[in-house]
């Protein structure tokens, strides 16, 4: 069976030998999607045996409910909710957050980029401008020499964000999600999901400003 | 009426739209900016500041580098043994499609 053209091949057709049991069918959906499963998975929990594990309940609900899809979304994208469902269930008990909504105080706190590096208030000509402007690194970050290290600092950076800003930049900058789908996999306001994104996006840019400082 | 030019930008003289953004609420509005939500007033001010401010062109230039580079995150890959694991699972829906 080859596959290897499987983005010329309909998804109603692949869905198709997968009810039919086609082994290379469901191997080829497992190797496609497993690496962007997990690497959601990780936003919500925090222990990778953890999000290996809901990544196997995802495939395994996939066979369940294979009879169920009626091919209204894509493939990717009942995947994906499959696996959001389960995900938050399991970092809902992982860190006892009660409800994903409610904008947790780290979420909220703090400005995003520290007040020291700013004029004071009271300055005559130039309140609240730079004192030290951002160190210059947006031409040389996606140059291939650096992006590898890069890539590295950030999936780090990533990783050590508060679960709720972790979880909200992965679907949308890593996965691409639009906004509004990101509020409703995670039943957020619209003003709660910008608040979590504007937090870990400003710290996602202080953690490879401080990187490329070092560098230089 | 006829619109006066002149007096119409004596009447926005007191107006927002007219005050400078400052850096420090650039870097709290910006993804705003990105998200197409900042207000219309906002909007202006945000790129006559940034038309002025070398600073905050790099900074928006940084967030939209970070951006693309997230997206370019790749997945890891889940263990053999989970692999494995799953195609055995397979094996046993497709011989007894009810008892997984």
């Amino acid at each position: 069976m080859v596959l290897v053209a499987a983005n010329h091949t309909s998804e109603a057709e692949l869905i198709d030998r997968l009810r039919d049991g086609d082994e290379a069918a469901f191997t080829w959906l497992v190797d496609t999607y497993s690496p962007s499963l997990k690497r959601l998975a990780l936003a919500f929990v925090s222990v990778d045996a953890v999000a290996e594990e809901v990544v196997q309940e995802t495939w395994l609900a996939v066979l369940t409910g294979i009879g169920r899809f009626e091919g209204r979304s894509t493939v990717k994208t009942w995947l994906f909710k499959i696996l959001t469902n389960r995900a938050k269930t399991r970092g809902a008990r992982e860190k006892r957050t009660v409800r994903f909504s409610e904008l947790e105080s780290e979420d909220r706190d703090g400005p995003a980029v520290s007040p020291e590096r700013f004029l004071p208030p009271d300055h005559p000509s130039f309140p609240g401008h730079w004192s030290t402007p951002p160190h210059p690194w947006s031409g040389v970050a996606e140059q291939v020499a650096v992006q590898r290290e890069t890539m590295e600092v950030l999936r780090r950076g990533l990783q050590s964000l508060p679960r709720s800003q972790r979880v909200v930049v992965t679907l949308r900058d890593v996965h691409g999600w639009p906004a509004h789908e990101v509020c409703a996999a995670l039943e957020l306001s619209e003003a709660n999901q910008r608040v979590l994104l504007h937090r870990g996006r400003s710290r996602l840019r202080s953690i490879l400003e401080i990187y490329f400082a070092e560098d230089a | 009426m006829a619109p006066n030019s002149d007096t119409d930008w004596l009447m926005h003289k007191d107006d927002d739209t007219l005050q400078e953004m400052a850096c420090q609420e650039l870097v709290e509005v910006i993804t705003e900016y990105l998200e197409g939500t900042l207000p219309e007033s906002d909007r202006v001010r945000f790129e006559a500041h940034l038309a002025t401010c070398a600073g905050c062109r790099e900074y928006l230039e940084q967030m939209r580098a970070l951006i693309r580079l997230s997206g370019g995150l790749t997945g890891k890959s889940i263990e053999p043994a989970t692999r494995d694991s799953l195609l055995r699972a397979f094996r046993r829906w497709r011989d007894a499609p009810t008892g997984l």
